[in-house]
């Protein structure tokens, strides 16, 4: 694993690494030169200062405030720029970028299942382009994971009930470590696998020869039929007696209680499993709770064909896009009435 | 008590403490805070040995990659059931309850606590949330971490969550009822002359800490009830499948459990302060700085629970506050590490056990703060948050802080304590030992942590097995340096030196009295003229009171308030 020329640093592989490894290296550093200063003064004074005999008194020192200050105020200076960097890194980490390749990751005891948006299949292995900026899209069947990948330096948990993401760009072919690093009973340390990156011609190979498998999309234009969806909410998703679906996901939903919000993974679960939670204004509380009839992993796929409806179209990257996704007309997030949105049927 | 007298002693007839009375229930409806600390001194050896136990088989386990040793159900029991003890049943009560417990009263020059029979009642209390514990783990034990996390503990865990819950929740109760005594008995048993600015720093170490735990711990009450009414009756206060919310668990258990590792570390940093001023015979380096950064530690450890919650799916702007306000906690820590290095400026040192002890944990404390920069800085922190390095850092503040000033106080009020010499040599032989296995045992953890090794793993990928095998070798090593100890300690507690009232010649109040003390503390109520490490020649620093005669009280004369002329 280890192949960084300097010791105790595990392989970087990610646009991150670098970045937290620097912070590190200075943390490293400043830790390293307090511990023997003050080791160092310690040890110096304990020698120096030895009892030379048995009743000695020495003159006592009341203390000095300019000395405390300085003590206090230099630590606290330094720790702001630690907190400056880390903020800074953090920040950066948090927020994916618009056009990353999303992949869905549900956890369960004790193993990783992974889909990409073309439609193939992992368990326990993730495959990644080099150069590509990723986006996982994550949550958890039963109790809370963490996906851990030590060489991109990347980690979050994953939880039931809820969506959290995290995002890289890998930059050096090679196979990982992925672990669970949040304990999840009996066989945790079992919980782990490999992410594998690769040039991306090895990636397209490795895609085409996986092709078989349906893209969560159009999974989820199916599920969209069978539970009956398609009679409320059109069967592209135009709306009717449920609201639009169409350009719903990452834009302006008005709620009949006079709140707006923008819908996203957790808004649009909620109103699968709990729709009468957030009502869209002008709807009535008629859609029944879907809670126990979809999966976690149902859930994504009809979450992959609401976003696949995204209008007006930027370029789609869904390569297997379902039904021709900007049939509905645009409709503007400023008025209420037209806003599209899900949450009743 | 009928060792020949190999020292010389006050009087041979002396009625202290110990002997005032014997048998079984003399000790058991006791309301002397000295006794009651020695109850306490016991059971919670009782409940380390089986903590250590427990991480003798954790090492055990992870001398090779393969979980070849315990089975994987098994192994996440042990280091449950390691954490459960050693932090509730020992780190918490360990410093407060034993030497707090004997030496507040002493130290301000007080009789006894305000409320000697709540004090009883605290140790009764413990005793019952430690049982019912033992009885968890005898029935089979518990592998939720010592976290609990939902909707593990409430939904998935097979284990005895909610009996193991219960013992916490009373063992909580004694915490409160100890904090509750010491601020009483601060605020208004102090001595005439005992001033604020005149306490030892212990006292305002344990002001501070008894701050946290009457604050802190009605939470970590509130929390586990709920988790047992969710296991128990299925309400859905945590468990999304019942339309509760995880983290929100979170928020409630280290809203507690983080200022909790300044209710096991702020003790400990006010015993350093006595053993680095007394054994430097130096008065401590900006005391007032001193004393306020245990009341700022204390305020501020409320306010940085969400450090724990970085990758947990906090707001990313939440997490920015609790990283700006981890780093703030810091700061009165380093203004104590750079004090205490500062009082050793000019001063008289002597290389007593107590002192290397005191010395070691200056270093082990400043690599475990230092390490919680680390902890503390957002982007470093999503790299190392439970991993290796995180195990590392609170062992270093836990075990390299609290266990080390646990051990350099037990050994300095030792002759206070019992009347008897631990032996000076076998001492400072097994403080050297301790020092070497620690650092052995823990420093490899930080790499291994840094190099991404997940913590709570039964099993691990074989690169990481260099430095879990420097690992249990260090850890054999610090467990024969605990060991030594505590057989020394015992033996001494018979054939040791007898000692006399001060020892160390030692201006504290509670040196004043004779070793052991009697059982009223003082035989006068003295008056005390002095600042706090105000050292002076020996024989100003004599015993307040005559004792030696049964009547001691009516020597009211003959006090002699020590101060140096």
């Amino acid at each position: 694993m280890q192949t960084s020329w300097i010791p105790f640093v595990p392989e970087s592989a990610s646009t991150f690494a670098s970045k937290v490894d620097a912070l590190y290296f200075y943390l490293s550093g400043v830790t390293v030169f307090f511990t023997l200063l003050i080791s160092g003064v310690l040890i110096f004074f304990v020698i120096k200062y030895r009892r030379r005999s048995p009743y000695e008194i020495p003159r006592p020192i009341a203390g000095s405030h300019k000395l405390e200050m300085l003590w206090s105020v230099i630590p606290f200076l330094i720790s702001m720029s630690m907190f400056a960097w880390g903020a800074q890194i953090y920040f950066h980490q948090y927020r994916a970028p618009k056009n990353a390749d999303e992949i869905y990751v549900v956890a369960k005891q004790w193993m990783w299942k992974i889909q990409h948006s073309t439609g193939q299949r992992e368990i326990n292995e993730l495959h990644v382009p080099v150069g590509r900026k990723i986006k996982l899209i994550m949550t958890s069947e039963d109790t809370i994971h963490d996906f851990f990948v030590p060489a991109f330096r990347m980690k979050a948990d994953v939880l039931p009930g809820r969506y959290t993401t995290q995002w890289f760009e890998a930059t050096k072919p090679g196979t990982y470590h992925l672990f669970c690093a949040e304990y999840c009973g009996m066989n945790h340390s079992g919980m782990i696998g490999s992410v594998i990156v690769m040039q991306p011609t090895d990636f397209d190979n490795w895609l085409s020869g996986n092709a078989s498998q349906q893209a969560p999309a159009v999974a989820g234009q199916q599920l969209y039929q069978t539970l009956g969806c398609v009679s409320c909410h059109g069967a592209n998703g135009e709306g009717g007696r449920g609201p639009a679906l169409a350009g719903l996901f990452g834009n302006k939903v008005f709620l009949t209680n006079g709140q707006t919000l923008t819908a996203d993974e957790g808004y649009i679960r909620e109103s699968i499993e709990n729709p009468q939670a957030k009502l869209v204004t002008g709807f009535g509380p008629i859609m029944p709770t879907f809670q126990g009839q979809v999966s976690p992993e149902q859930l994504i796929q009809l979450m992959a064909f609401i976003k696949s409806l995204q209008v007006p179209g930027p370029p789609q990257r869904t390569p297997a896009a379902p039904a021709a996704a900007p049939a509905v007309p645009a409709a503007t997030p400023g008025q209420p009435q037209a806003t599209p949105a899900s949450a009743t049927p | 008590m009928k060792a020949p007298e190999t020292f010389e002693t006050p009087s041979a007839a002396r009625v202290d403490y110990l002997n005032a009375q014997y048998g079984l229930k003399s000790w058991l409806l006791t309301k002397d805070h000295k006794r009651i600390g020695l109850l306490y001194l016991g059971s919670i050896s009782f409940f380390f040995l089986i903590g250590g136990l427990y991480a003798m088989f954790i090492r055990l386990e992870l001398l090779t990659p393969q979980g070849d040793f315990l089975s994987s159900a098994t192994y996440n029991k042990v280091f449950t059931q390691h954490g459960i003890i050693m932090i509730f049943f020992f780190l918490i009560p360990s410093i407060p309850a034993t030497l707090g417990n004997f030496l507040v009263p002493l130290m301000i020059g007080a009789k006894d606590l305000a409320f000697p029979r709540i004090n009883l009642l605290s140790w009764y209390i413990y005793l019952l949330g430690g049982i019912i514990t033992i009885y968890a783990l005898l029935a089979g034990g518990i592998d939720t971490g010592w976290t609990f996390y939902v909707p593990y503990s409430t939904t998935f865990s097979n284990s005895y969550v909610i009996a193991t819950g219960a013992g916490i929740f009373i063992s909580g109760f004694s915490s409160i009822l100890t904090g509750l005594n010491f601020i009483v008995t601060i605020h208004t048993m102090r001595a005439p002359g005992m001033t604020w600015f005149r306490m030892p720093l212990f006292l305002w170490a344990h002001y501070a800490t008894s701050l946290i735990m009457i604050l802190g711990t009605p939470v970590i009450a509130i929390t586990i009830l709920l988790l047992a009414f969710e296991r128990l009756a299925k309400v859905g206060i945590f468990d999304p499948a019942n339309g509760g919310d995880p983290v929100l668990f979170q928020h409630l258990f280290w809203f507690y459990s983080h200022p909790a590792v300044y209710i096991m570390v702020l003790p400990g940093m006010g015993i350093i302060s006595e053993l680095i001023a007394n054994f430097s015979r130096k008065n401590i380096f900006g005391y007032s700085f001193v004393a306020f950064s245990s009341l700022a530690i204390a305020v501020f450890g409320f306010l940085v629970w969400g450090h724990h919650l970085f990758v947990a799916s906090q707001s990313v702007y939440a997490g920015m506050i609790f990283s700006f306000l981890s780093f703030a906690v810091a700061i009165p820590s380093a203004i104590k590490v750079f004090n205490w290095t500062a009082t050793l400026y000019k001063g008289s040192i002597s290389y007593d056990t107590p002192m290397l002890y005191a010395l070691g944990f200056i270093g082990l404390f400043t690599i475990g703060g230092m390490t919680g920069l680390f902890l503390a800085a957002l982007a470093v922190d999503v790299h190392l948050s439970d991993t290796y390095f995180v195990v590392a850092h609170f062992h270093y503040i836990m075990v390299g802080g609290t266990l080390l000033a646990y051990l350099g106080g037990l050994h300095y009020w030792w002759p206070k304590i019992t009347g008897r010499m631990y032996p000076e040599g076998w001492g400072r032989f097994s403080a050297l030992v301790v020092f070497v296995g620690f650092n052995l045992t823990f420093l490899p953890q930080f790499v291994a942590g840094y190099m991404g090794m997940p913590r709570r793993y039964h099993a691990y990928p074989p690169e990481f097995q260099v430095f879990n095998v420097l690992s249990s070798a260090g850890a054999s090593i610090l467990g024969v340096g605990l060991l030594i100890p505590l057989i020394y300690l015992v033996w001494s507690m018979r054939y040791g030196k007898r000692a006399e009232a001060n020892p160390w010649h030692l201006p504290g109040l509670e040196w004043r009295t004779a070793s052991p003390p009697p059982t009223e503390n003082f035989l006068v109520t003295p008056i005390v003229t002095w600042e706090a490490y105000e050292f002076a020649p020996p024989e100003e620093m004599q015993v307040i009171g005559t004792f030696g005669e049964e009547e001691g009280l009516e020597d009211a004369d003959a006090v002699i308030d020590g101060r140096p002329l």
